[in-house]
């Protein structure tokens, strides 16, 4: 897994190629593509409606994709059977939003551990070895197995999220606002975690997030959704400190930096060059 | 049979129970282990008839015919001499069996459908919408009576075809839980884990729909004894075997001679039904972790102890609060305290910020001075001086004088915050209307400057809108609007922009920034985003459990924080965060599974 073998080059883990995604007459994908390197995060940052988490259901098989396609490790993924998507679920996880509503709140954290385990088949004893090694993984007690979510703070319930994706070694996991929910200590502890188990498995994320600052801490690359397109993709330094696009850089101007003189150095900014676009 | 139509439980039924705490809860409950008893007690016996009854169910005394107690009939006997004690319980057996069968029936039709319609929706859904339909609006009792003159007295049958008739209340309950919890994230993380959708509903789904389902069988079963013993008392069943019904109806036959035996049939269908129905409400308390002791209601009440020995307002403050405490009664009658002891001050033109994580008890604060704390929570101590005044000791009703008009407060969630049923400028103009007794035409001009005022470009179609016609951060400007529009000297400010997207949260910092120069207004603004405070406040507290840990000047807090917590929270914030070291390239690992799956296409 860590060949680096410098006369080989390594082919993308995903491409997303012009995917077009539709709920009823609304566009909420408009022809968008990505690629993901093995090992790499993504983020994708944007506003409420921009698509940002069509992309990542899309990629999922949880959202129709109407035009376009999705190829991961050169097989296309873009409109598999319930049999395929099952099988690729050893590849691609999530970890969603909502720390609260994403577990299941009658099941021990053990069971939700086990549950994608069972699914590959893992017997009994194997599996719960794999939940303790899990666990430990994502620092939380050993014990948490047999407690159930609603005994465990949001961060920490995020932690079981992580570890529900991690459990079946997978090379790609689709982050769907992860830290959102999550308090600002809490937050920073959590990406510290993203980061470390990447450096340490080599899994690839696809970040989603509306928050400029945290996009910048986890991704090397950043791409900038608004109204179902990418207006802007390229490292992740470069996009979140000097984009070239006008709407990355309204979002960029309009987020508040906790330090009173430069956020009031980019207020000014913003307010001239909104007078400047006359908007 | 409109009678048949249930009420669903509640939504909250569906609030996941702790292990073993609802058995804990439900044995709890006097009156649920009074009804589980008797319920126990009726039904062992019409088990167990043939060695507890003293007589067979057809042994007949000619000389106790409509005779009240005596010679060994303990209840005396029914118009053909038959023991009326024994018969009640063997009566028991066909009363019992019958309608379990309409509920299992009913159950097993209704959750089976249920589940596959709300999972699975298309065409079964609609097929099963129109069926469940149809069937309720069929008279369910007129149905069954027809049925008598196709098919005889055979009431197990009839119990079957009720069963199916009571079938969609399970499929109505069962589809709309199923439909609300299959978008649950839980439900499309076990998708991506590759679960079949067998093992989804099985699992996930049907862990939900549970609970709901045993509670409405448990009604269930009580109407079906009352409808059985309905046709039972018509003449509608097999005058062979005994039930509570046809007992009924003898006794009815016999009403001038013998009128006590009206009574041991009637309390027993009484009996028993309100048995299951109790359990079933028991079980529903239980379910739903319904403990909360009914504690006092002393709502924003405040402990009589406090107001006298808080110390005097230092003059030129706005609102100045000392020795704040908030406490929340919990169940033992302790009081758990969520703020302690908290000083602040703001002047006028001044913005107070109030930061921490969630608990540190910001918002508790911020809505004590409103006198807003939600049910439980009460001021236990300190005083909160608005210009000199202790609002802590103000009354309710003087507390009414006070808010919106001389503190306006803009909350967190907009839209949850105005009525959809109002037009906008309707929810505009009362508050003016009632506060500064403006008439509807001074009102409305007032709330069209307002609005202007607030940066809405079309303040009359605004006016005009429901608030789901307009965007959050619109309905956000509508509130800053209803919030002066009384002409507030204090502004509080919960999380105003937290909901929001960060260019709309851009422009309503501005618009408050805006708003509050041009007034001259105290604003007290919660938050738990620094970004937020650099931006608006000129002075900022950090909380942390229901303490002030460092109250200081903004530039000085993000300059020199005095206190360890503070410097915590400054470096976990993201902006200057290092950035990701350039990736190596790696080759992925060959994806095994999916490679099997094509071939095996």
């Amino acid at each position: 897994m860590n060949a680096l073998n410098r006369d080989i080059k390594p082919s993308n883990l995903l491409e997303v190629d012009n995917i077009e995604v539709r709920y009823g007459q609304f566009r909420a994908l408009n022809g968008v593509s990505i690629t993901l390197a093995p090992g790499e995060t993504l983020g994708l940052v944007g506003e409420s409606g921009s698509g940002k988490s069509t992309l990542g259901r899309a990629v999922l098989g949880l959202a129709e994709v109407s035009a376009g396609t999705i190829t991961y490790l050169d097989q296309d993924i873009t409109h598999l059977g319930r049999a395929q998507r099952r099988a690729l679920s050893r590849e691609i996880q999530v970890v969603f939003q909502d720390p609260y509503t994403s577990l299941n709140a009658m099941l021990t954290v053990g069971d939700i551990l086990a549950e994608p385990l069972m699914v590959q088949g893992i017997s009994r004893t194997e599996a719960r070895l794999r939940i303790q090694e899990l666990l430990d993984q994502v620092r939380l007690p050993s014990d948490a197995a047999a407690r159930l979510p609603r005994e465990f703070s949001g961060g920490q319930r995020q932690r079981v999220a992580i570890a529900r994706a991690l459990a079946i070694n997978p090379q790609l996991i689709v982050c769907d606002e992860p830290v959102s929910a999550l308090d600002l200590s809490t937050q920073a502890r959590v990406i510290d975690l993203f980061i470390d188990i990447q450096e340490r498995t080599g899994v690839a994320y696809l970040f989603i997030s509306h928050d400029l600052a945290v996009v910048r801490a986890i991704s090397h690359r950043v791409a900038v959704m608004n109204q179902g397109l990418i207006v802007e993709q390229g490292p992740a330094g470069q996009v979140t400190t000097n984009p070239t696009d006008s709407y990355t850089q309204r979002l960029l101007m309009a987020a508040p930096v906790p330090d009173p003189v430069a956020q009031a150095e980019r207020r000014r900014a913003r307010q001239a060059h909104m007078a400047a676009t006359g908007a | 049979m409109s009678s048949i139509d249930l009420q669903s439980p509640t939504p909250s039924a569906i609030v996941p129970p702790e292990r073993y705490a609802v058995l804990r809860r439900f044995i709890r409950n006097p009156l649920a282990l009074l009804a589980s008893g008797l319920f126990l007690v009726i039904a062992a016996s019409a088990a167990l008839a043939p060695w507890i009854a003293p007589y067979g169910p057809n042994f007949a005394r000619l000389s106790m015919v409509s005779m009240p107690a005596g010679e060994g009939f303990i209840l005396g006997g029914d118009g053909a001499g038959r023991d009326v004690f024994s018969r009640l319980i063997y009566a028991g057996q066909l009363t019992l069996a019958g309608s379990f069968l309409t509920v299992l029936v009913a159950s097993t039709l209704g959750v089976t459908t249920g589940l596959i319609a709300g999972y699975f929706g298309g065409w079964f859904d609609r097929v099963g919408g129109w069926t469940a339909n149809f069937l309720i609006v069929l008279p369910g009792t007129i149905v069954l009576v027809a049925m008598f003159t196709l098919i005889g007295p055979n009431i197990m049958i009839t119990m079957v075809v009720l069963g199916i008739l009571i079938s969609p209340n399970f499929f109505r309950l069962v589809r709309n839980l199923v439909v609300a919890v299959k978008n649950e994230l839980y439900v499309d993380a076990a998708r991506v884990s590759g679960l079949s959708d067998a093992r989804i509903i099985g699992r996930h789904i049907l862990s939900v729909v549970r609970a709901p389902i045993i509670i409405m069988a448990a009604s269930v079963w009580g109407i079906a004894i009352v409808v059985q013993s309905g046709l039972e008392f018509l003449g509608l069943g097999d005058p062979a075997t005994p039930t509570w019904g046809s007992m009924l109806l003898d006794a009815y036959n016999n009403i001038y001679i013998g009128r006590h035996l009206l009574l041991p049939p009637g309390l027993m269908i009484g009996a028993t039904v309100a048995s299951l129905i109790l359990i079933g409400n028991a079980l529903r308390d239980a379910l739903n972790g319904d403990d909360s002791a009914p504690v006092a209601a002393r709502r924003n009440k405040l402990a009589a102890t406090t107001t006298s020995e808080a110390p005097a307002a230092t003059p030129g403050a706005l609102v100045e609060v000392s020795g704040l405490s908030v406490g929340y009664a919990s169940k033992g009658g302790a009081i758990k305290t969520v703020v302690k002891s908290v000083d602040f001050a703001i002047a006028r033109g001044e913005i107070l910020g109030l930061v921490g994580e969630s608990g540190s008890g910001k918002t508790q604060t911020a809505l004590s001075i409103l006198r807003l704390l939600p049910e439980g929570g009460m001021i236990t101590g300190g005083a909160i001086r608005l210009n000199g005044e202790n609002l802590a000791a103000f009354t309710d009703q003087q507390m009414q004088a006070v808010r919106g008009k001389r503190i306006g407060y803009i909350p967190q969630e907009p839209m949850s915050n105005l009525d959809p049923l109002f037009r906008i400028g309707n929810q505009l103009c009362e508050p003016m209307q009632v506060v500064l007794g403006l008439s509807y035409k001074a009102a409305e001009a007032k709330a069209l400057a307002l609005l202007e005022r607030v940066g809405i470009v079309d303040p009359r179609r605004v006016f005009a809108s429901y608030p789901h016609q307009i965007s959050g951060g619109m309905a956000q400007r509508v509130l800053i609007a209803g919030a002066l529009s009384c002409d507030p000297e204090l502004l509080i400010a919960d999380e105003p922009t937290t909901a929001l997207d960060v260019t709309v949260q851009a422009e309503i910092l501005d618009l408050i920034r805006d708003l509050q120069a041009e007034r001259n207004l105290g604003v007290l603004l919660v938050t738990h985003n620094f970004g937020v405070v650099a931006d608006l406040c000129d002075r900022v507290a950090v909380m942390r459990g229901g303490e002030i840990v460092e109250i200081s000047a903004v530039k000085d807090i993000f300059a020199n924080p005095q206190h360890d917590y503070t410097r915590s929270l400054l470096a976990a914030t993201l902006e200057d965060a290092p950035l990701r070291p350039p990736l190596v390239p790696r080759l992925p690992r060959q994806a095994a599974t999916v490679a099997a799956v094509e071939i095996a296409q």
